[in-house]
């Protein structure tokens, strides 16, 4: 059966996991190395890209990380795992912060703001109603998200975001700080895919929408889809590890 | 009636969330507000000064700060009236780091929170730390844009808090005295009354509200939820790497460390102590490594003394 790892560092990872007992997927938390073998995919949850960057260094986790992706084995980040997963992004902290890369973008890790800029919006994405079903369009909740910049040209566009109007103009520091540059474009890449690796701006875990999750477990299946055949709604009967004494409950889902 | 953007949406009965005393939704819907709170989940929030002790906080891999003129240590120690910190402070610290920026403002006192918000903090504190500005009434939350977090020390007093609109609970504990024993007793409140209220039958939930003195609708979610329904930090008197894997095994999604750090021998290594506990709460083996030389921890105050203030006990 495929197993989904979710990086456990800091962040909405409680949120991915219930998300994927809703479609009937075991998921398991992942804060260490070791605990990345065996899996068959992997989500790199929203939070703080600097603090999981960093915890991710104590632990030592970036090798590996670097290595599960290079196998081609799914990997989706959302949020702070799309700056986790890009090449280069700019708009970090001081001394800036280490990544995994992968995927042929640039990401600026805080294009739409701060807290009070943070917003939800219908989204697009024609591509999901194609391969998942459902409406054309997907709840997007960004929190103090970050935005894609530019794509190299075997990256598939999923969806894109209207810049808010009325925003104080955004600058893109260059990645010497030399020269800022406004973001003239009225439309803003939100979410892609390259291959195996697919990455989103906004926040499929905080809403009841399961398709983003399906359409990543069907990733999985286009990559091995012998191993797959036998999967789904198992009862998650290997390894109750841990926290068996009681099943964690979860935040509502707010609409 | 999917949604007013205006609060908590009950799970139960008809999707109609039984709020008629918020004032026209805002811009920001709760779930956006939540939200924020939902991606600071398992990690360390620390009170800081200045933009110096911002960024070690930021390296030492805090998910968020909270700017401050004094930390609850010097509060306790000086005395006086402790307000809102200078906004020029918090902008400068806000420009310091790239992770999200807290603030405090006295309870009641929501001319500060507007400050607050219009100088782009990304979450208002309304604290018992500082001093009381109003006895009676806690600021309406629902009127602003940007999310608040509360204190606590028992359920009724969390589902006041988010009815007023906090997106955002955390134990009051007692602040600046290093010492545990009240958070963990308001944890251990809240958890307990739910457990009591998960096994409680449907028909007593009415007057079981009405004793904690909290709106039912809100009470019948926990109930259903299992948890209360919004995400819930730990604060006051957490100072070592194992207080804050205490109150994450006690049920908590995150902890606030106040004077804790930077009242220590050793701020940037008990900062990212603190922030590895965290992480991995649940694993003997991590928590005895980072807990390993971190100098003196903050000093303690020790609560039996009646000369101590008690914070947690300025607001209901």
């Amino acid at each position: 059966m495929a197993v989904v790892g979710v990086l456990a560092l800091q962040g909405s990872y409680n949120e991915h996991m219930s998300a994927l007992r809703r479609i009937g997927v075991k998921g398991v938390e992942v804060r260490k190395p070791e605990q990345l073998q065996g899996l068959d995919s992997l989500i790199i949850p929203g939070g703080e890209s600097t603090t999981m960057a960093k915890l991710a260094n104590y632990h030592n986790l970036f090798p590996a990380l670097r290595e599960f992706v290079g196998a081609g084995k799914p990997v989706w980040g959302t949020c702070a795992g799309l700056i986790f997963l890009a090449n280069k992004a700019v708009g970090q902290k001081l001394g800036g912060q280490e990544l995994v890369g992968g995927l042929d973008c640039t990401v600026h890790r805080n294009f739409f703001g701060s807290q009070l800029q943070s917003f939800e919006t219908e989204l697009s994405v024609p591509m999901l109603a194609d391969k998942e079903g459902g409406s054309n369009t997907c709840r997007g909740v960004f929190i103090r998200a970050p935005a894609i910049l530019e794509v190299g040209s075997d990256v598939e566009i999923l969806a894109e975001c209207p810049v808010p109007s009325g925003r104080p103009s955004i600058t893109i520091p260059s990645a010497e700080g030399v020269e800022e540059e406004v973001y003239s474009k009225d439309r803003v890449i939100v979410a892609v895919r390259q291959g195996s690796i697919l990455a989103t701006a906004f926040h499929p875990e905080l809403t009841s929408d399961c398709r983003w999750h399906r359409f990543f477990l069907d990733m999985d299946k286009e990559s091995h889809p012998k191993a797959f055949s036998a999967l789904s709604l198992s009862s998650s009967s290997r390894g109750s590890e841990g926290g068996s004494k009681t099943k964690p409950f979860d935040l509502p889902i707010f609409e | 009636m999917a949604s007013d953007g205006s609060g908590v949406v009950t799970v139960y009965g008809s999707g109609n969330n039984g709020a008629g005393t918020q004032l026209e939704p805002k811009s920001s819907p709760f779930s956006v507000k939540v939200g924020l709170a939902q991606m600071l989940r398992g990690g360390v929030i620390m009170d800081v000064v200045n933009a110096e002790q911002a960024r070690i906080a930021e390296e030492a891999g805090a998910c968020a700060v909270m700017a401050l003129e004094r930390v609850p240590a010097d509060i306790r120690a000086q005395g006086g009236v402790a307000r809102m910190s200078d906004p020029g402070l918090i902008r400068e610290i806000k420009r310091a780091v790239t992770i999200p920026v807290m603030a405090k403002a006295r309870i009641g006192h929501f001319v500060e929170a507007q400050i607050l918000e219009s100088i782009g903090v990304d979450y208002v504190d309304e604290s018992e730390v500082l001093t009381l500005a109003d006895d009676a009434h806690h600021i309406n939350k629902h009127n602003f844009r940007v999310p608040f977090v509360c204190g606590c020390r028992n359920l009724g007093e969390a589902l006041r808090r988010i009815r007023e609109g906090a997106a955002m609970i955390r134990t009051k504990g007692e602040a600046g005295t290093g010492n545990v024993i009240e958070a963990v007793r308001h944890v251990r409140s809240v958890m307990g009354d739910v457990r009591a209220l998960r096994s409680m039958d449907d028909d007593e939930v009415f007057t079981y509200a009405k004793s904690i003195a909290a709106p039912y609708d809100l009470v019948m979610q926990t109930k259903q939820l299992g948890r209360l329904p919004v995400v819930q930090f730990a604060a006051g008197g957490v100072a070592t790497p194992a207080d804050a894997a205490l109150m994450m095994q006690l049920g908590c999604d995150g902890v606030f460390v106040g004077s804790g750090v930077f009242k220590s021998g050793d701020p940037a290594r008990r900062a990212r102590a603190i922030v590895q506990a965290v992480t991995h709460y649940s694993d003997p083996n991590v928590l005895a490594e980072v807990s390993c030389d971190l100098g003196e921890a903050m000093v303690g105050i020790n609560l039996s003394d009646p000369k101590v203030e008690r914070f947690a006990a300025r607001s209901e």
